[in-house]
C-alpha cells in the first residue's frame, strides 16, 4: 500500500505540468492572503521576510557555495540595490501616479548592485581565497562609510517614510524568478564552469575554462539577486540606515547559507526559512503561545524561568543550534545535494557523481 | 537522511500554520493589552533593561490600584514585552505582531531611534497609538513625504535640535565660550544631529566651531581626534555621545592634557557614567531630562519605588517610560472607550500631565510634547542639578 | 620642535599603541590558520573575554597588574584549547568552511552569553598609575610605554618560540605539510592545542591590555577589533607571523593617519581602499609567499 502511494508520488513528481501549476497556485494565495487576511498581518510579514532571505541566501550561495569563494560582501550588495530604488521611488519616478514602476525601481537596484559586483570581480582575477575574502569586506566597509559620508542620502540617520511597496505577490514573483535565475545558471555551461573553478581553478583555466568570465557573471549575478533583495527589503521596513547593513547583516546571511546546505539550492530555501522562522519562534511571547497547551504545573515554573527570560537567550541558542549542526552535518543540512525538483532531467544521474557524498569541495582542512 | 530532509520543509509548514493560529483576533473583553518594545539584546541593553524595568513598576502600580476604569468598569492592564534586538526589521516584527497577533491597544517604546522610526510608521500605518519614551530624533514624529506630524505617535521627551540648541546657547550664555570643538560618532543618529544643531546655533550666537571631529559607533581609541581638537584650542568640547563612548573619550582626553570641560547630551545621564569614567568627568555638563536632586514629590516617590524594587537609581530613560505609560494610562482614563482611535484622541488632548520628568503638555496636532531641559553638572561623582533651560 | 614635528611625532606614538594591540590578536589568528588553514572567527570574541576576565580578577578580586595579566592569558588560553577540542577537533576532516562557521557561531555564543550574564558596560579598575610626561609638548603616558613594550616583548618572545625552540619548529613542519608529520613522531594534537593556547593567551593579553587604556569593557567590544586584526593578519601575510605584526602596525598607522590628516569621517573609506590596493598589488599579503599549487 506504502509502496503504491510512493509509486504515484514519484509519478506525480514527474509530471512536467507539476512546477506551473505549483506556481499559479502560489501566485494565487500570494494575492488573496493579503487581500482577505487570511493570515495576520505578523505572519505575512515573516513570510515576505522569508522570501526576501531566500533571495539572499540562494545568490550568496551561488558565491559561496558553488565557486567555492568565500565573499563577505553581500550586505554591501543590498544596500546599494536598496539606496538605489529608495532613491528612485522617492525623487525621481512619479509614484503616486504610476504606482507600477515599482518593479522597474527593484530591477534598478539590482542592476547597478550587479555593476558593483563587476567591480568586486575585478580583483578576484588575481586575489585568491581568503585575500579575495578581505577584498569583499573591506568593500562592504567601504560601503558603508559612503553611505554615512553622503548627507544627500541622509548619512547616518538613514532615510525613512519609505512607501511600502513591497507586496506578498512582489515577494513571490521575486524569489520564483530570481532562483529560477540561479538555477538555470548553474545547470548551464556558465554553471559548471562555476563549479570547476571551485574544484581546481588552474587546472580549469587549463582546460579552456574562461574563468575570467564565469567569475565576472558569478558575481554579477550574486550582487544582482542582493540588490533586488535589499530594494525589496527597503520597501518593506520603510526605513533604511548603514547600520542596518553591516557586517552583522552578512554574517547573518552566511549563517542561512552554511546552514542550509552548500552548493544546494533547496538547501538555502530552507536555511533562510529555518533562520527567519525560528528568530521569530523564540519569542518569549510566541513561545509562550505555543506551548500553553502544556499543563499548568509544567508550564508555570517552564515560563517563569525559561521562558520569560528567553528575550536575551535566544541569541544565545542560536549560535549553539548552528555549531551542532555544523558538527554533525558539516556541509549543512543539505550541503551538496539537491531536490530533484531543481535538476534539470539530463542532469540527474551526472549529479551524483559531480557531488558524491563525503567528498570535500575545495579541499578539508589538511589541504588535500 | 532524506526523511529528515523532508521532515524539515513540513516542520516549517506546521510551525507557520501554528504561529498564524496562536494570535487570539478576539478582544479578550476584560483586560487592557499594553505592547512594550525594548532593546533587551543587541548593543544597548542597558537602556532597554531600565525601559522594561520601569514600565513593570507602573503596571504594577495601577493593577494594585484596581486597574484603569474605562465607561465605570475597571480593568487590569497587561503588558506584553517584545525585544527588538536594536535592530530596525525586529522592531518592524515586534510592531506587526502586537498590534495584528496581540492587538494591543497601543504601544510604548522602542527608546533608540533606530528602532523607533520604522516601529512608528507600522503604528501610524495600522493607527494604533505609540508613544516613545526616550526617541529624540525629529523623523519619529514627523511623517517625511508630507512634511506634517504624525497623528498616532507621540514622544515623551523632547527633540535633538531643541537639545542641541539649548546646549549652544547654555555654552555662549553661561559658560563665555568664544571657541568651541565638537566630537561626535558619525554613525548614530542622535549624535549627529544635536552636533549640526549644535554648532548652526552657535554660529549664530556669535561662536567660532574650531573643530568638528568625529569617530564611529564601537571605536575605542579616539587619541587621533583628541590630538587634533587640543592643537585647535578650543574653550569648551561639545560631546554628544552615549555614555559608554562619554567614559573612554573623557579618559583618554584628561590623559592627553585636555583641561577644558566637556559638554554633552542627554545620553550622558545614565549612573554608569560616573563608573565608567572614574573621575575624568569631574566639573562637566550635560543636559537631562530630569534631576534627581530637585525632585518633585511626583519624582521623588516615582525614585524610592524604582530603588526599593530593583536597587538601583532610575536613569532618564526609565523616567521617561514611567512617564510614557502615565501619559497613557491619563489617556486612557479620559477616553469613553477601549478603541485605539479613541485612546489616541484623548492622548493628544493631555494638557497638563506632572510627571517625573517635568510637566508634559502637548499642543494639538503635534505629537512632541512642551518640555523643558535641565542642565546638569558632575560634582563629586554626583550629578548635581545646575539650571532649567526652557525652549 | 615646530608644531607640526610635535603633532605627528604625537600622531606616532598613538599609532603604535593601536597598532601593538592589534598586533597581539592578528598574531593568534596567523598561527592558527598557518597550521590549520582555518580562519578563526571567534578570535576577536576571545580577545573580549579576556578583557571580561580581567574585569572579575582586578575588580572582584583586587589582583594587581601582574598577577591579573598572567591569569587572564592562562585562562583564555585554557578558554581557546576547551573551544578547539570541543567545535574544531571534530572538524578536521570536514570542509574548511565548516570549521570557519563553527568559528563564527562560537563567537556569537560568546558574545551572547557574556551579554546575557552582564548587559551593562562595566568598569575596570585602573590597574597601573598613570603618570604623564611631557616632552617638549608631546604626551606620553605611563601606560603608553607599558602597552607598546610588553606587546613588543610578547612578539619577540612568540618570535623566538616559534623560530628557535622544538615546539616552534613542529609548528612549523605542520604548516608545511600536515601528513608526514604524524610519522616523524610529533604528536599533531598537542602542537594544536599548544598552537590554539598560544593564541588565545596572546589574546588574552591583548584585552588586559586594552582593558588598560580603554578601561570601558562590553560584549561586543571583539567584533569590529577581531575584524581588523583579521585584516591585519592577511594584509602581512596570512600564515606570516612578522607578517602579521607588519599588517597591525600598518593598520594602526592608517587609521591614525587619516584621522589625523583628513576629517576624521573618511576614515573608515580611505583606511580600507587603501587595503584594497596593498592586497592587488600584493596579492599574497605583504610577507606571504604564494601557495604552490599543483594541479
Amino acid at each position: 500500500m506504502i509502496a503504491l502511494m510512493r509509486e504515484q508520488w514519484d509519478l506525480l513528481l514527474e509530471k512536467p505540468w507539476l512546477v506551473p501549476v505549483l506556481l499559479v497556485i502560489g501566485f494565487g494565495l500570494a494575492f488573496v492572503i493579503p487581500e482577505y487576511n487570511l493570515l495576520s498581518v505578523y505572519v505575512q510579514l515573516i513570510l515576505m521576510y522569508v522570501g526576501i532571505n531566500i533571495i539572499l541566501a540562494v545568490s550568496l550561495n551561488l558565491v559561496n557555495g558553488f565557486m567555492g569563494e568565500f565573499s563577505l560582501a553581500h550586505a554591501g550588495f543590498m544596500a546599494v540595490g536598496a539606496y538605489t530604488s529608495v532613491l528612485l521611488t522617492m525623487k525621481v519616478l512619479p509614484m503616486s501616479d504610476f504606482p507600477l514602476l515599482f518593479p522597474c525601481a527593484v530591477l534598478a537596484g539590482g542592476l547597478v548592485a550587479a555593476f558593483l559586483g563587476l567591480i568586486v570581480a575585478i580583483p578576484s582575477f588575481k586575489v585568491r581565497g581568503d585575500y579575495l575574502a578581505i577584498i569583499t569586506l573591506a568593500f562592504l566597509m567601504i560601503v558603508k562609510s559612503m553611505i554615512e559620508n553622503i548627507d544627500f542620502i541622509g548619512g547616518p540617520r538613514g532615510i525613512s517614510g519609505i512607501m511600502k511597496f513591497t507586496t506578498l505577490p512582489w515577494v513571490f514573483f521575486w524569489t520564483v524568478t530570481l532562483v529560477w535565475m540561479i538555477r538555470n545558471f548553474i545547470y548551464s555551461k556558465y554553471g559548471r564552469g562555476v563549479l570547476s573553478i571551485r574544484e581546481d581553478e588552474i587546472a580549469s583555466d587549463l582546460m579552456s575554462v574562461n574563468t575570467k568570465q564565469v567569475k565576472l557573471f558569478a558575481f554579477m549575478l550574486s550582487s544582482f539577486c542582493a540588490g533586488i533583495a535589499g530594494a525589496l527589503f527597503a520597501h518593506l521596513l520603510q526605513f533604511i540606515s548603514p547600520r542596518i547593513f553591516d557586517i552583522t547583516k552578512s554574517t547573518d546571511i552566511l549563517i542561512m547559507v552554511y546552514l542550509g546546505g552548500i552548493a544546494s539550492i533547496g538547501g538555502s530555501i530552507l536555511g533562510a526559512t529555518l533562520f527567519t522562522v525560528l528568530l521569530e519562534l523564540l519569542r518569549p511571547s510566541t513561545m509562550a503561545a505555543l506551548l500553553s497547551w502544556l499543563p499548568s504545573f509544567i508550564f508555570d515554573p517552564l515560563n517563569e524561568h525559561f521562558i520569560s527570560h528567553l528575550g536575551v537567550w535566544r541569541m544565545v541558542i542560536m549560535p549553539l543550534a548552528l555549531i551542532l549542526v555544523m558538527l554533525y552535518c558539516p556541509c549543512g543540512i543539505m550541503g551538496l545535494r539537491e531536490f530533484r525538483g531543481f535538476i534539470p532531467r539530463r542532469d540527474r544521474e551526472a549529479h551524483h557523481y559531480i557531488n558524491p557524498q563525503g567528498k570535500s569541495p575545495h579541499g578539508s582542512i589538511d589541504g588535500h | 537522511m532524506r526523511k529528515t530532509i523532508s521532515l524539515a520543509p513540513l516542520f516549517v509548514v506546521i510551525t507557520m500554520i501554528l504561529l498564524a493560529s496562536c494570535g487570539d483576533p478576539t478582544n479578550k473583553q476584560d483586560i487592557i493589552k499594553v505592547g512594550l518594545i525594548v532593546e533587551l539584546t543587541g548593543d544597548m541593553p542597558a537602556v532597554g533593561a531600565s525601559s522594561r524595568n520601569a514600565a513593570q513598576l507602573a503596571v504594577s502600580e495601577i493593577n494594585s490600584a484596581g486597574g484603569i476604569a474605562i465607561s465605570g468598569k475597571p480593568y487590569p492592564i497587561e503588558l506584553i514585552i517584545e525585544d527588538n534586538a536594536s535592530k530596525a526589521d525586529q522592531s518592524v516584527a515586534a510592531a506587526n505582531k502586537l498590534i495584528s497577533q496581540d492587538t494591543v491597544v497601543a504601544i510604548v517604546g522602542p527608546n533608540a531611534s533606530l528602532g523607533a522610526i520604522p516601529a512608528a510608521e507600522i503604528a501610524e500605518y495600522n493607527k494604533t497609538l505609540l508613544i516613545t519614551p526616550w526617541s529624540t530624533n525629529p523623523k519619529t514624529t514627523l511623517d517625511t513625504t508630507s512634511g506634517k506630524p504624525k497623528s498616532f505617535v507621540f514622544r515623551a521627551c523632547y527633540t535633538d535640535p531643541f537639545e542641541g540648541r539649548v546646549l549652544a546657547r547654555f555654552v555662549i550664555e553661561k559658560l563665555g565660550a568664544k571657541k568651541a570643538a565638537v566630537l561626535y560618532d558619525v554613525a548614530s543618529e542622535a549624535p549627529k544631529s544635536q552636533a549640526d544643531q549644535f554648532r548652526q546655533t552657535f554660529t549664530e550666537l556669535g561662536g567660532q566651531t574650531v573643530a568638528f571631529e568625529t569617530y564611529t559607533t564601537g571605536d575605542r581609541d579616539f587619541s587621533a581626534q583628541l590630538t587634533k581638537i587640543k592643537s585647535s584650542g578650543p574653550d569648551i568640547i561639545f560631546l554628544p555621545a552615549y555614555y559608554n563612548d562619554v567614559g573612554l573619550i573623557a579618559q583618554q582626553a584628561r590623559r592627553a592634557g585636555i583641561k577644558q570641560p566637556l559638554v554633552g547630551s542627554d545620553a550622558w545621564s545614565s549612573q554608569e557614567l560616573i563608573k565608567l569614567s572614574s573621575g575624568a568627568v569631574e566639573g562637566d555638563y550635560f543636559a537631562n531630562h530630569y534631576a534627581t536632586d530637585i525632585a518633585t514629590p511626583t519624582a521623588k516617590k516615582f525614585i524610592d519605588a524604582y530603588a526599593k524594587k530593583y536597587g538601583n537609581m532610575p536613569d532618564d530613560v526609565a523616567a521617561l517610560t514611567y512617564d510614557a505609560m502615565g501619559l497613557l494610562f491619563e489617556a486612557l482614563k479620559k477616553s469613553p472607550m477601549l478603541e485605539r482611535k479613541a485612546v489616541r484622541d484623548a492622548m493628544s488632548t493631555i494638557s497638563d500631565y506632572s510627571g517625573v520628568t517635568g510637566d508634559i503638555k502637548f499642543t494639538p496636532g503635534s505629537g512632541d510634547p512642551m518640555k523643558s531641559a535641565v542642565i546638569m553638572q558632575v560634582k563629586d561623582n554626583k550629578f548635581v542639578w545646575v539650571m532649567n533651560a526652557a525652549p | 620642535m615646530s608644531q607640526g614635528v610635535v603633532y605627528w611625532l604625537q600622531q606616532t606614538l598613538n599609532a603604535l599603541q593601536l597598532g601593538s594591540i592589534y598586533a597581539l590578536i592578528a598574531l593568534g589568528y596567523t598561527m592558527v590558520y598557518g597550521i590549520l588553514i582555518m580562519i578563526n572567527f571567534a578570535h576577536g570574541d576571545v580577545f573580549m573575554i579576556g578583557a571580561f576576565f580581567c574585569f572579575l580578577l582586578s575588580g572582584m578580586l583586587g589582583l594587581t597588574f601582574v598577577p591579573t595579566l598572567l591569569l587572564t592569558m592562562l585562562g583564555t588560553a585554557l578558554l581557546g584549547v576547551v573551544i578547539e577540542r570541543l567545535a574544531y577537533k571534530p572538524l578536521r576532516q570536514a570542509p574548511r568552511v565548516s570549521a570557519i562557521i563553527t568559528s563564527l557561531g562560537v563567537g556569537l555564543f560568546l558574545e551572547n552569553f557574556t551579554l546575557a550574564l552582564s548587559p551593562y558596560p562595566k568598569h575596570i579598575p585602573m590597574l597601573l598609575e598613570n603618570v604623564t610626561w611631557n616632552l617638549h609638548g608631546i604626551s606620553l603616558s605611563s601606560i603608553q610605554v607599558v602597552i607598546i613594550s610588553l606587546s613588543l616583548g610578547l612578539m619577540l618572545l612568540l618570535d623566538y618560540i616559534v623560530h628557535r625552540t622544538p615546539i616552534g619548529m613542529a609548528m612549523r613542519a605542520i604548516s608545511w605539510d600536515k601528513t608526514f608529520v604524524p610519522l616523524m613522531g610529533i604528536p599533531v594534537d598537542l602542537i594544536i592545542s599548544v598552537t590554539f593556547a598560544i593564541g588565545a593567551g596572546l589574546a588574552g593579553a591583548a584585552g588586559a591590555m586594552y582593558a588598560l587604556a580603554y578601561p570601558v569593557i562590553d560584549p561586543y567590544m571583539g567584533i569590529m577589533v577581531g575584524w581588523k586584526a583579521f585584516i591585519c593578519a592577511v594584509v602581512g601575510g596570512i600564515g606570516n607571523i612578522r607578517g602579521a605584526m607588519v599588517g597591525a602596525f600598518i593598520l594602526g598607522g592608517v587609521e591614525i593617519m587619516v584621522v589625523a590628516f583628513f576629517p576624521s569621517t573618511y576614515r573608515d573609506f580611505v583606511a580600507f581602499t587603501l587595503l584594497i590596493l596593498l592586497i592587488i598589488i600584493r596579492p599574497y599579503g605583504i610577507l606571504g609567499k604564494p601557495r604552490i599549487q599543483k594541479v
